[in-house]
């Protein structure tokens, strides 16, 4: 094989060449491949005639699913360039309380409130990347401090201005609103009329909304989930923005010194996660019409969880978006469906640390395989 | 591969567990909102356990496992696709929660409102009806209790400041007395460490506080530690909620002057026996249920003592 590249003057000698089976078993997203396939055909066999393929049931664990999606995104392409993010959950939780504040208390048109707690937010986000670069410290320790910083900051707000830690009327004050819509609305409602009408799909068979279809549109937050994963991925896979998220994230000092602005790289990169959160906050409160202090609580764990299943490296400098998104499948699905299953709730955890067991010594193989350590 | 072998090991570890859950009849799930540390959630659970038993139907327990109210939502709406006869759920949340219970019952899913909520809304959600003790009224109950006694100042210890349905106790007990809440309830957080410390603090910084009121063991326990260490157990007036075998002795020692029991039990085997003999031959009460509050004293200790934390 060598001798035949080595003949050809074309071949770009920075190029190697690897055969077609071997790359498509170094790709980070392998191991979420093999682990949706098996997830889904678990379930099927399982529990398929539980209701968890209805289409209602369909609805449920793609929204939980997505959820995951909107967080783990913003974990995944932070851990490629090396760091954590300890706070996303408080982050929820904070931003929340942040548009109920600005939306209900004040009265701000939700508009402006949505726009000013995203400011709010990316900016703590900014300050939390300026710190590691700035300091040099773990960023697991300045997210961690950032977690209670945040936390502490839900509950004493509302509680210092009304008295109370969860705060409503978010949806009647949305009423209407552009940019609320774009968080809380639904999408392809007449698609979906019309598969009911078709008897594709089932109706509700009683009271106001008798004859409505118990799935009346996609919610946005999957649209969101779906738009995230594919800036995601474009970014890290098709920019140099993206090689310089990988070199950061890889090698820090060799990235510096070929030329790429691994604080910069870091710090975006952590605005870009609050971003996330944020996205899932503001998706949260205008589907349920109310923040509460205890929103998010162990979220960051699990956009964490999502990321690693779908085949990053918590070392940084390997993995993949859409990887991370079938983490965030794997995740929704597994935690829904065992309940469709019939199985104690308790032993979905177990079921869970079992994967994520199962993922990383599956991760951690194939990176011998790449870098040929042993 | 490595990861299909596990998944399949998994499987086939879990697949007979299906198989032994099965019982003849109905089926019908209750959701809570106490994530999994809240032990007084157990009373429940013993509690459908039975009326499943006696009744030949399939109960199953659900709930958020850390109290997030948003993913109680994601439950119920799970427990509504699966298609059970019935859905027995808490209501700790009104915005959040009522679109899930109106999609359910929608679906033709039947649901009784347990624990939280009220039976107005209820029936604004089309629930059959409220079984539970409404907070605010036990609250109330507590205060004028209380005030009889010649209460005028009190602490009320707050272990789940992010539940409103709590802070409506501690406004209820405070209206009952006839004076301003004010900064007179304390977020105590759920550590026991921490509960007992604030406590302490509390008194040492508001030395002319004549009662405690604290919401439930999570904080009624630590709540005695801290008496008994600053040595105004017996000297202070102090009530509770909910029941447990540390309140229990504290009611029979005289440290505590009464709890105020839900009656959890109920709240748990009410529902299921009730929906159970609706489905199956159309009969219902026509009102919602008080289950509380009722308060216990060291005068009718004696059978709660025995059944405290089980079925009390």
């Amino acid at each position: 094989m060598g001798d035949a590249t080595q003949a050809s003057p074309l071949q770009d000698e920075r190029v190697k060449k690897i055969s077609p089976f071997r790359k498509a078993l170094i790709r980070p997203e392998l191991g979420g491949i093999v682990g949706t396939i098996a997830v889904f055909t678990f379930f099927l066999l399982f529990a398929f005639d539980s209701g968890m393929f209805s289409s209602q049931g369909i609805m449920n664990w793609s929204v939980v699913s997505a959820q995951f999606m909107v967080i783990a995104v913003g974990a995944c392409l932070l851990m490629i360039a090396g760091e954590f993010d300890l706070s996303v959950g408080s982050m929820i939780g904070f931003a929340g309380m942040l548009v109920a504040i600005f939306g209900v208390t004040m009265g701000w048109p939700m508009w402006a409130a949505i726009l000013v707690t995203f400011a709010i937010c990316v900016t703590i986000g900014a300050l939390n990347g300026w710190i590691v670069v700035r300091t040099g410290l773990p960023s697991f320790i300045v997210t961690l401090a950032f977690l209670f910083i945040l936390r502490g900051l839900t509950i004493f707000l509302p509680q210092t201005i009304e008295r109370k830690t969860i705060i409503g009327g978010i949806r009647d004050a949305a009423e209407g609103d552009w940019l609320g819509a774009l968080f809380g609305g639904k999408i392809l409602g007449g698609l979906f009329r019309w598969l009911a009408d078709a008897g594709l799909i089932g109706v509700f068979d009683r009271g106001a909304r008798a004859g409505e279809p118990v799935v009346d549109g996609i919610p946005m937050l999957i649209v969101w989930a779906l738009a995230l994963v594919v800036f995601g991925h474009v970014l890290l896979t098709r920019t140099k923005f993206g090689n310089w998220i990988f070199a950061s994230g890889g090698d820090p000092e060799a990235a510096r010194n070929s030329g790429v602005p691994v604080a910069k790289v870091k710090i975006l990169m952590f605005m870009f996660t609050a971003f996330c959160a944020t996205v899932f906050a503001i998706c949260q409160v205008m589907e349920f019409g109310s923040a509460g202090a205890d929103r998010g609580l162990l979220k960051e764990f699990e956009a964490i969880i999502a990321v690693v299943i779908g085949g990053a490296l918590l070392t940084g400098g390997y993995g993949s978006v859409i990887g991370a998104a079938l983490g965030a499948l794997i995740f929704g699905v597994v935690q829904q469906g065992l309940f469709f299953a019939n199985v104690e709730s308790s032993l979905f955890r177990v079921f869970l640390g079992v994967i994520l067991l199962g993922a990383v010594i599956l991760n951690t193989n194939i990176r011998r395989i790449i870098t040929g350590e042993r | 591969m490595k990861k299909i072998l596990k998944t399949l090991a998994v499987a086939a570890a879990i697949a007979p567990l299906p198989l032994t859950a099965m019982a003849d009849g109905e089926k019908y799930v209750l959701v809570s909102h106490a994530p999994d540390s809240d032990s007084w959630w157990n009373t429940i659970k013993n509690a459908i356990a039975l009326a499943g038993e006696q009744m030949g139907v399939e109960v199953e327990y659900r709930n958020p496992p850390t109290g997030d109210i948003a993913d109680m939502a994601r439950i119920i709406e799970q427990a509504a696709a699966s298609g059970p006869n019935g859905i027995i759920t808490t209501l700790a949340d009104y915005d959040v929660l009522q679109q899930p219970i109106k999609d359910a019952v929608a679906s033709g899913v039947d649901v009784i409102i347990m624990n939280t909520g009220t039976g107005e809304q209820a029936r604004e959600l089309g629930a059959l009806m409220y079984i539970g003790q409404p907070e605010y009224d036990a609250g109330l109950a507590a205060g004028q209790r209380a005030k009889d006694d010649g209460i005028g100042s009190f602490l009320c210890v707050n272990h789940a400041i992010q539940q409103p349905t709590l802070a409506q106790r501690c406004q209820g007990f405070a209206d009952g007395l006839g004076i301003e809440l004010g900064s007179s309830m304390l977020d105590s957080g759920i550590d026991p460490a921490e509960i007992k410390n604030r406590v302490m603090a509390y008194l040492s910084a508001n030395p002319d506080t004549q009662a405690i009121l604290t919401l439930g063991p999570i904080s009624a326990d630590p709540t005695l530690l801290a008496l008994e260490e600053n040595g105004m157990a017996g000297d202070i007036y102090f009530g509770t909620f909910d029941l447990g075998d540390e309140i229990v002795k504290g009611i029979k020692s005289g440290v505590i002057k009464w709890g105020i029991d839900q009656q959890p039990f109920l709240q748990g085997y009410l529902p299921v026996v009730f929906m159970t003999n609706y489905h199956r031959y159309g009969v219902l009460p026509g009102n919602n249920v008080n289950a509380g509050p009722g308060f216990v004293t060291a005068e009718n200790l004696d059978l709660i003592e025995e059944f405290a934390g089980e079925y009390r």
